[in-house]
């Protein structure tokens, strides 16, 4: 079966109805010096040929290792119908659902999910998504900026690092001003973050359970910056809000959240999905696109892109953000989980990695010379100091088949000898024995 | 078509009283848009120009920019718009008004209603 759909035969007779000599004539716009001198693709080989080869450099994956890493990204239990339910055709191809008479199906699931995410996380609104949990606190941002016309962020140390560069990376030449405010032994600083808002201030951004896994409640600082006109934004950890007090709950203006632990495979870093909430009064200044439900002429209930005045669509140059795709697949497959796991479910799930990450540390906190950075209670994820260098000591673990955590030395000066610890409803205790064994041979 | 006001190219209609002005947009331009559903405004304190964007009106499909007919600073926006920006199509020369403005300048190149009625019969 082809997989090309012109033949050389078709292309030339378009070609000859407009009127070019060839498919290069096509993009006469692009000068030379900037279209690629090669795609540096191999020549084509039979499928079978292809699927050898794919397999061979699977083989070389090591997917026989019990890993405790997080930081952002965790490995939770996905039902199998998820993938069955995803993968029917209606939903795979769908593309902007523009026309609604004609894409109910994907505005109602884009809506579906809509609602779940809001309820999860206590807050107003929603849109259908962006592409992952940093872009996400991004465009938080960009939100903020809109709506108190100011220049200046205070974002915590405790904030994901990755979320940090990008919101670096994307503001970099936006003249805004990020401040960022240091941690204190992995938790933040009310004192300082309070400090730094000021008339200037158009958001303060912290993160729940932050960085280092430690739960906190920011609500005093939240109504810290709306006295003082600045946007409260929060970033979140989904599974977790189903026993945690949520962003709304403290008052955020925006809560955002990486949508990987709802059901997506972790996959290499991607595709994930990015969770934008809000609350009502700012949701004009969503991004992308926004599912409503409504009623037509006979009364009957529809599903339509709604605000679509803030879209790059009805004003370019106006529009609240330039994404224009969203992670329609990822946000339905975060809708099916939700689904299929039900409140009670995501419940035991949050719990049970709790209960998991509270024998670890008190399993590997038993050996000697390891404690916590610190006392601070803490979800599904601690911080572990060793008195030697954690790198070292992960190296050591992943030669015998354990992932031990994510060495906190890379992103934060000081912290060379500390690791970050995660586990999730999937470990049990013999994974955890198995790991305060082999640290305490390694130490 | 309101006697006592002076127009904008842009459709935008002023009323001036001791070196205040009163801004909206007219009728016709309402009928254009057709449902609003949102109007973005300056705040107060903020400063205008003629001519220059101001903020922009919203409808079920469709954005258009505002533009100040004056030049000068806002001391009072129309907050009812939030709430009720349909005002803007059914009254659009009272309670539909946008913004006040204490004048720096004397406004130039405005339309007379008898003008401004050639221009919206062209632009029809």
């Amino acid at each position: 079966m082809p997989y090309i759909p012109h033949t050389p035969e078709e292309i030339r007779e378009m070609l000859d109805v407009v009127g070019l000599p060839d498919i290069d004539a096509l993009f006469a716009e692009i000068p030379a010096s900037l279209r690629p001198k090669s795609f540096d693709l191999p020549k084509g080989a039979t499928e079978m040929a292809v699927r050898i080869a794919m397999e061979r450099l699977a083989a070389k994956n090591r997917i026989d290792m019990v890993s405790f890493l997080g930081g952002g990204y965790y490995d939770h239990y996905v039902p199998a119908a998820s993938d069955m339910l995803l993968s029917r055709g209606e939903f795979y191809t769908a593309y902007t659902p523009y026309q609604p008479e004609a894409s109910q199906g994907t505005l109602q699931a884009i809506f579906e999910y809509q609602t779940a995410v809001t309820r999860l996380l206590d807050m107003e609104c929603s849109n259908a998504g962006v592409y992952d949990g940093g872009t996400a606190l991004y465009e938080a941002l960009m939100m903020a900026v809109r709506h108190t016309r100011r220049k200046k962020a205070v974002v915590s140390e405790t904030v994901s690092p990755i979320y940090r560069i990008v919101l670096a990376t994307y503001t970099k030449n936006l003249h805004l001003d990020l401040v960022v405010v240091p941690h204190k032994n992995g938790l933040d600083d009310f004192e300082a973050l309070s400090a730094a808002i000021d008339a200037e201030t158009a958001a303060v951004v912290v993160q729940n359970p932050n960085f280092f896994g430690n739960v906190q409640d920011f609500t005093e600082l939240f109504a810290t910056a709306k006295a003082k006109g600045a946007v409260s934004i929060m970033s979140c950890y989904p599974v977790l809000q189903t026993v945690l007090k949520t962003p709304g709950a403290m008052g955020a203006d925006i809560a955002t959240a990486e949508g990987q632990s709802l059901g997506l495979p972790l996959s290499f870093g991607g595709p994930y999905l990015g969770i934008m909430t809000c609350q009502k009064p700012m949701i004009r200044q969503m991004p992308g696109r926004i599912a409503g439900r409504t009623k037509d002429g006979q009364g009957r209930t529809g599903y339509v892109l709604t605000l679509q005045a803030r879209e790059q669509h009805i004003r370019r140059q106006k529009a609240t953000s330039n994404i224009c795709s969203n992670q329609a697949l990822c946000a339905l497959r975060a809708l099916i989980n939700l689904c299929l796991t039900g409140n009670e479910g995501l419940t035991r799930q949050a719990a049970r990695s709790i209960e998991n990450a509270n024998y670890a540390a008190w399993k590997l906190c038993s050996i000697p010379g390891v404690s916590l950075l610190n006392e601070a209670p803490f979800g599904n994820e601690f911080a572990a100091v060793f008195p030697v260098n954690a790198k070292q000591v992960a190296r050591t673990l992943m030669d015998d088949g354990i992932v031990p955590g994510f060495p906190l030395g890379r992103y934060y000066q000081g912290l060379e000898n500390a690791l970050l610890i995660c586990c999730t409803e999937k470990h049990d205790r013999a994974d955890i024995d198995r790991l305060a064994r082999r640290l305490e041979k390694a130490l | 078509m309101q006697k006592d006001l002076l127009y904008s190219k842009t459709h935008e209609w002023v009323r001036i009283e001791d070196e205040i002005a009163m801004v909206g947009i007219t009728d016709f331009a309402q009928e254009q848009l057709g449902d609003i559903t949102y109007v973005e405004l300056p705040a107060v304190g903020d400063t205008v120009e003629a001519g220059r964007e101001m903020g922009s009106v919203e409808s079920v499909k469709a954005a258009s920019e505002l533009y100040s007919p004056v030049s000068g600073e806002v001391i009072e926006v129309n907050d009812e718009l939030e709430g009720a920006p349909e005002k803007v199509n059914t009254d659009p020369y009272g309670e539909g008004w946008l913004i006040r403005v204490r004048l720096s300048d004397e406004p130039t190149g405005l339309l007379s209603p008898e003008e401004y009625e050639e221009l919206a019969k062209a632009e029809h």
